[in-house]
């Protein structure tokens, strides 16, 4: 998960200080080096880490710390202040000409991802804001960037317009805005070709595009792993072309993701989107203030709210709830709730937005194995209608047939049957618990 | 003899093929270079003494050319050590002291040849990229060929990533470019597939070389990785010996993630060697000491430029020179 590896450093240095009646200054000097060393782990910009080391010795020292009841908490709560404000405020809004099409610009350095952002950024055009995007393959130089976009349109099933390699991406770009014009295109998204901010000739060409079409945004894609060098890519790119916003690519990956703060702290230009995925749907809003409780290991239940929302139908929740409380859950409500969880998307995804789950041992770095899950369902899906609500008819030549047909063995299905007993004895403890002392008896270890 | 002459001396008395090699780093590290040892001058001209200001300034220098944190803070113990034990209070004696830790890492114990590529004199030999999204996998394979190609060699190139769209079709473009066959299947196809019958075409044809090309994937998701070790293993099934290199193409722009890259690709694929694409830029790529020092993975190759004949074989002797040239040519009077 992104961001982890600063997490963990921070939460020891956290723990140590969280409890403290009284923080004194040298406590407040070991946790900014520690906070310092973190940060420079995480590819943060080294300028930058001394500004926000500063920031934070200078107000950890302050009144508002030192007057606090619980100045250890204050103390962190400076920390995730700063950083949240570091990252700055949330801005996934996208521009809208006053009159279509509203013009966007991708640019970047080679291999950040922008034709591949392109695609996602179109869909999510279409999906949330019903929009109607053109894609345009200004990209004329790599070998088959043109053809990657034309597989990207076809799969959303978008237009993309292109000249072949031969053309002039000036031209390119405008006969394409002509064209939206004609066919009532609202959204028009350039890709042009990645290049190195230090190329003069490469650079002029996006300057002249900009010029040509007056793009309404311009978005500067960057790659989430870029080391030091992303502060003079952000601002040399700035410079020349005033971005609008900046989306970060393979956030996915196991990157601590610096480069982000350390864009945002020297172009001041919003970060407005993640790339989480290799697939089409998979570009999101980018929330600062949750990346920084992330960051800081404090989860992030606003997103898991979210991603159940959209997932989990309501009803059948309650009704699951209902089913649980009387302790009548079979394997049929058992695979259902599987798949509401499986919807959600990766189960390290969803482990990692819980506070605190990072810190749990057992759960820290655990690949979940997503094939295990089908085995399980494999397993279910093996048993009879009977079996699956009355799991004690099983005996050795059904668990037997089980086996068989799911093509695991006996063991498995022993394994998966006694947990199944566990968890419904458990739900049942719950369940018998009186009402008013719920939060009490239920709470998680970490929590 | 000081390191500057050693190293002046290997470039001024050999011959004009290494001339040009060098001057070819000069250019593409030009950026890297100025930027890098002129911080170095800069420090030692603003510090007349060394003290603690004078190595906190020095750390953050090599932490800017993302040579890592964990080995920034090592060199910088050494140093201190180094410095004390020659009583050194000039900044200017420092300066080559710095270097020569630098080389050290870069060298280490082992021989200077380490930069070859390793291919099988007669017979097939097998190559196979891998690395993260957007490094320059294709384009690396491309500029490969071509140069095996020009080296007399019989090319054969597998299309190995069927996942992101184009890049069937891109391997292609170079392989007409080049002139090079390219085995491919359908997009969507097993890349193991494709590889295994690379591997059939290159042996048909009599090839020398045969390049596998694979999909970018991020080293944290596992399935992918598991993916890459069944395309290693049907190689090594087909071949015993094979693959006789796997290269690992970092992008010298990445931080400190070049690390979790370099440690979770060599689990999966043993790697042999990195190529270190897109240096003509401002970055440092200084995370390749840190790989070198902590896994002793070699550079093999570096990417220079977008031109075919932009991907040089490293030489770590270049690279340093390019690297500290302005000190050297300050150095000599």
């Amino acid at each position: 998960m992104a961001f982890e590896g600063l997490a963990d450093r921070l939460q020891g240095t956290i723990q140590r200080i969280k409890g403290k009646g009284k923080v004194t200054e040298q406590d407040v000097k070991e946790m900014t080096r520690e906070v310092r060393l973190a940060l420079l782990e995480a590819d943060v910009n080294f300028k930058v880490v001394k500004d926000f080391v500063k920031r934070i010795r200078e107000r950890a020292i302050g009144q508002e710390v030192m007057e606090s009841l619980t100045p250890g908490q204050q103390v962190i709560k400076v920390v995730r202040d700063e950083l949240t404000e570091l990252m700055g405020g949330e801005q996934s809004k996208i521009a809208v000409a006053d009159r279509p099409p509203t013009v966007i610009m991708m640019v970047g350095l080679q291999g950040a991802g922008k034709t591949t952002t392109t695609g996602k950024l179109a869909n999510l055009l279409r999906k949330k804001y019903n929009r109607n995007p053109m894609l345009v393959a200004a990209d004329v130089y790599r070998p088959a960037a043109i053809n990657q976009l034309e597989t990207l349109g076809k799969q959303l099933n978008m237009p993309v317009f292109s000249l072949g390699t031969e053309a002039n991406p000036v031209d390119i770009a405008n006969q394409a805005i002509e064209k939206a014009k004609e066919d009532h295109q609202d959204y028009v998204i350039i890709d042009t070709a990645g290049r190195l901010h230090v190329d003069n000739d490469l650079m002029d060409e996006l300057q002249q595009i900009k010029a040509n079409v007056q793009p309404d945004e311009i978005f500067l894609v960057v790659d989430a792993m870029t080391g030091q060098d992303a502060v003079n890519v952000a601002e040399s790119f700035n410079e020349q072309l005033e971005v609008s916003g900046v989306v970060l690519t393979k956030l996915d990956g196991d990157t601590r993701g610096g480069a982000a703060l350390s864009i945002k702290a020297v172009t001041d230009k919003p970060i407005k989107f993640a790339g989480m995925g290799e697939k089409l749907d998979e570009l999101e809003a980018f929330h600062p203030e949750r990346m920084a409780s992330r960051i800081l290991g404090m989860g992030d239940v606003l997103s898991l709210i979210e991603k159940a929302q959209d997932t989990v139908d309501e009803n059948k929740a309650k009704e699951l709830e209902e089913k649980m409380r009387s302790a009548t859950f079979t394997f049929d409500d058992f695979l259902e709730q599987m798949g509401q969880v499986r919807n959600m998307g990766p189960l390290e995804d969803i482990i990692g937005m819980l506070p605190g789950a990072n810190k749990m041992k057992g759960l820290k770095n655990v690949q979940f194995d997503e094939k295990q899950l089908s085995h399980v369902e494999a397993i279910i899906q093996s048993m009879t209608k009977q079996e699956r609500q009355d799991p004690s008819i099983m005996n050795a030549s059904r668990k037997k047939r089980i086996a068989k047909g799911s093509g695991r063995n006996v063991s498995e299905v022993n394994r998966l049957l006694k947990q199944f007993e566990e968890m419904k004895k458990m739900m049942k403890q719950m369940s018998n618990m009186p009402k008013g002392k719920k939060g009490k008896g239920m709470k998680f270890p970490f929590m | 003899m000081s390191f500057f002459k050693k190293l002046k001396e290997k470039f001024s008395g050999d011959e004009t093929k290494q001339e040009t090699q060098s001057d070819k780093y000069k250019e593409g590290l030009s950026k890297t270079r100025s930027s890098f040892s002129g911080k170095i001058n800069d420090l030692v001209a603003r510090y007349r003494k060394v003290d603690e200001d004078f190595f906190e300034d020095l750390e953050e220098i090599l932490i800017s050319a993302d040579v890592g944190v964990a080995t920034v803070m090592d060199l910088i113990d050494e140093l201190k050590m180094e410095v004390k034990r020659r009583n050194i209070k000039d900044s200017k004696e420092v300066k080559e002291v710095i270097s020569e830790k630098l080389v050290d890492i870069y060298y280490g114990e082992e021989a200077e040849d380490v930069e070859q590529l390793n291919l099988n004199q007669n017979g097939l030999s097998v190559i196979l990229f891998v690395g993260v999204n957007g490094v320059g996998k294709t384009t690396t394979i491309g500029k490969m060929a071509h140069q095996l190609k020009e080296e007399g060699k019989k090319v054969v190139m597998a299309a190995g990533d069927t996942f992101r769209a184009g890049a069937i079709e891109q391997l292609d473009v170079w392989g007409e470019r080049v002139g090079v066959e390219v085995i491919k299947h359908n997009a969507g196809s097993d890349p193991a597939a494709v590889i295994f019958d690379g591997i059939q075409a290159a042996r048909s044809r009599g090839a020398d070389v045969l390049l596998c090309d694979t999909a970018g994937r991020l080293q944290n998701k596992v399935n992918l990785m598991n993916e890459l070790s069944k395309v290693k293993k049907v190689i090594s099934r087909e071949i015993p010996e094979a693959p006789h290199e796997v290269l690992l193409v970092l992008d010298a722009t990445t931080g400190q993630n070049a690390m979790s890259q370099a440690k979770t690709f060599s689990e999966a694929t043993d790697v042999s060697g990195i190529v270190l694409t897109k240096l003509d830029g401002t970055a440092k790529g200084g995370i390749v000491l840190a790989i070198r020092n902590e896994m002793s993975i070699p550079v093999k190759y570096v990417g220079l430029g977008e031109k075919v004949t932009d991907l040089q074989a490293f030489d770590a002797h270049a690279f340093v020179y390019g690297l500290f040239a302005d000190m050297m040519e300050e150095d000599t009077p």
